[in-house]
């Protein structure tokens, strides 16, 4: 399989010096690395604003009703504004905002295991609501037909518009859990899940539920630096 | 492979496409053949990606055949496609997210591509440059349409579509056509390759019964 | 599981999403050297010898060129540290131990332009994985290759008895054959879930 190996000796010239291989592949390198930087900074502005643009898509489709938004890290003190989209410590979420600048909701990112490999979403939270209104799978290798309708599957994704996540009175953790139940109550915390495709779906309940009884308790404390121009 | 009679231009990029079809009658390149083929689009895309490093590496390592000492060439040759490969990844998602996120890692992956280093060894580095560029560019084509006849069997029976998130979407069997989820998943390429091969062999086996030292034995 | 657990990225590499069977990574040698089991168990060994080998080097040259800020050359810089370790590893067994050498022999310089090696540099890049993870994500990439190489040389050895059509032949045969295989894979899929 490997042609290398196969193909017919090369015609013979005088052996080369190591003087000239070291040159020849200087000069290839060097040029190789000037070719790569002028590429590099040519497209990295498209991809920068091609990756904007898909992540403003996905916050805008798990908060109905938002018009614009704003990224902030959520660190020990609070929530502050993020310098740039990428490359900051800590967890990130996406506020989004209505057209008169009110704070719609935040959009939280969650990862979890599910049946082939990790799968992500990106669910928005309504801190006035205090439910989760939107839910969006971002990357998963599950079975087509079965496990991948956690993103497409309309009864499954209707779960997600109004899945209760309260406080506890003590506002540390949520007042009841988010559990896949058969013919679940979704004010709740219930989530109803697909028919032949259980794991996925207990996936989806577990990453949900871990993310929010970490997140949600911060959110709702520290809300106030997320509207809009901080707090 | 070499014929009697000095083969034209034109008879070097044909052959890229049906007599020396890298991936049905060579077996090279199957990881991507296999790995990117379960739509249309991927199978698109991918092909076009290789057609053009491939297109690149041959055109400047014919160029510089002269001047690259023996001894180092291999290593040489792979900078030169690793260089395109990653021009390649970088103007992928600038021009398209989608595409990007859809190939995954099979992008960086097409520096160890066996057509492409195998077309500069074999070809390129002994040819002058609108020779190879020929060469390269029917083998590339002939890569892209093996890519798309698995992708066109994988996204109908596997989807149902054909152009499946584009613009140009449309059904291909009846709504009621249930999908064969196995057909975009990793054993409907092996299956769906398996199959090609077979109809190949078996035109082959039919057009010209005499020859002997044709095609199968490359199958090792 | 944990999917950061070292146990579970072991598992995850070797079964769930096998290299060879789900991930479509080092199909060539996959078709090329599964004639045999002898052979395969052999080149089995080479490829997981190779893969700890890589992905170590791959973990040092990213993190050297994170700080560097230059990850745009990183494709390149995997291609030629892995293929120059993987040489010197070869000239260090050949001097030391002549019964290794002979063992993986001619399969080392044809591993080291394998898709799965780049790959699995790729794919640690790409999940971000600690030096202890990349070496567990390493060792189960060659196991599950091993693994995949192994039964399809078993099915192979039997198949060269069976009296099929001569259009089926050769590779046609092996790839159907390879695509059952990897359906009986699937069935690992939800092993850690």
């Amino acid at each position: 399989m490997n042609t290398v190996a196969e193909t017919p000796l090369v015609p013979a010239r005088r052996p080369a010096s190591s003087f000239q291989m070291i040159l020849t592949l200087s000069v290839v390198s060097t040029l190789s690395g000037l070719l790569l930087v002028f590429v590099y900074q040519a497209t990295l502005p498209r991809i920068e604003a091609n990756r904007r643009a898909a992540l403003e898509q996905a916050v805008f489709e798990v908060l109905p009703g938002a018009e614009t938004r704003a990224t902030f890290v959520a660190g020990p003190d609070g929530f502050t504004p993020a310098e740039a989209d990428a490359g900051n410590a800590g967890d990130v979420v996406y506020a989004g905002y209505d057209a008169d600048g009110a704070l719609v909701g935040v959009a939280v990112g969650a990862a979890g295991q599910g049946y082939q490999d990790v799968i992500k979403v990106l669910f928005g939270y309504s801190p006035e609501r205090q439910c989760i209104i939107g839910f969006k799978v971002l990357e998963s290798k599950e079975t087509p037909g079965l496990g991948d309708r956690i993103g497409k599957d309309p009864e499954f994704l209707a779960n997600f518009d109004g899945l209760d996540a309260k406080l506890d009175a003590a506002g540390t953790a949520l007042a009841h859990n988010i559990v896949l139940v058969k013919g679940g109550d979704k004010s709740k915390g219930e989530i109803d899940g697909i028919t032949g495709a259980t794991i996925s779906s207990t996936a989806v309940a577990a990453m949900l539920n871990r993310q929010c009884q970490e997140m949600i308790p911060y959110i709702m404390s520290h809300v106030d630096g997320l509207q809009k121009g901080g707090a | 492979m070499a014929n009697a009679h000095a083969p034209s231009n034109m008879d070097e990029f044909l052959k890229g496409l049906w007599d020396e079809n890298p991936v049905f009658v060579m077996l090279l390149g199957m990881c991507p053949t296999l790995a990117v083929s379960n739509t249309v689009m991927n199978a698109l895309s991918m092909g076009l990606a290789a057609t053009f490093v491939l297109v690149m590496s041959c055109i400047l390592v014919s160029l510089l055949r002269n001047f690259i000492p023996k001894q180092v060439r291999i290593a040489t040759y792979i900078v030169i496609i690793a260089t395109f490969v990653t021009v390649v990844e970088y103007v992928i998602p600038a021009v398209s997210l989608a595409v990007y996120n859809n190939l995954g890692a099979f992008i960086a992956l097409i520096v160890v591509n066996c057509i492409i280093l195998g077309r500069a060894e074999a070809f390129a580095s002994k040819n002058g440059v609108a020779k190879s560029a020929l060469d390269a560019l029917g083998m590339g084509l002939g890569f892209t349409f093996a890519l798309l006849c698995l992708g066109v069997v994988r996204e109908a029976l596997g989807f149902n579509t054909l152009f499946r998130d584009t613009p140009w979407q449309f059904t291909v069997f009846s709504p009621r056509f249930e999908p064969w989820a196995v057909m975009i998943l990793p054993p409907g390429g092996f299956i769906t390759l398996g199959a090609w091969l077979l109809f190949f062999n078996w035109i082959k086996k039919r057009t010209k019964r005499t020859t002997s030292d044709e095609v199968t034995a490359h199958g090792s | 599981m944990d999917p950061d657990s070292l146990g579970y990225i072991f598992i995850n590499a070797c079964l769930i999403n096998n290299f060879v069977l789900s991930m479509f990574l080092g199909i060539c040698p996959f078709l090329g050297v599964s004639a045999k089991i002898e052979t395969a168990t052999r080149m089995g060994l080479a490829v997981i010898f190779v893969m700890l080998v890589s992905s170590m080097c791959a973990y040092g040259i990213n993190a050297l060129l994170i700080k560097l800020n230059v990850e745009f050359l990183r494709l390149i810089c995997y291609i030629a540290v892995i293929a120059s370790a993987v040489q010197l590893v070869e000239m260090f067994i050949k001097r030391f131990s002549p019964a290794l050498f002979r063992a993986l022999g001619i399969f080392l310089p044809l591993i080291t332009t394998n898709c799965a090696i780049l790959g699995l540099a790729l794919f640690q890049t790409q999940k971000q994985y600690n030096f202890l993870q990349c070496l567990a994500y390493a060792l189960g990439a060659g196991v599950g290759f091993t693994i995949a190489l192994t039964i399809m040389a078993g099915l192979r050895e039997q198949l060269d008895l069976a009296d099929v059509p001569d259009a089926v032949k050769g590779a046609a045969l092996t790839l159907i054959v390879a695509g059952i295989l990897s359906l009986a894979f699937m069935g690992f899929a939800g092993l850690g879930g």
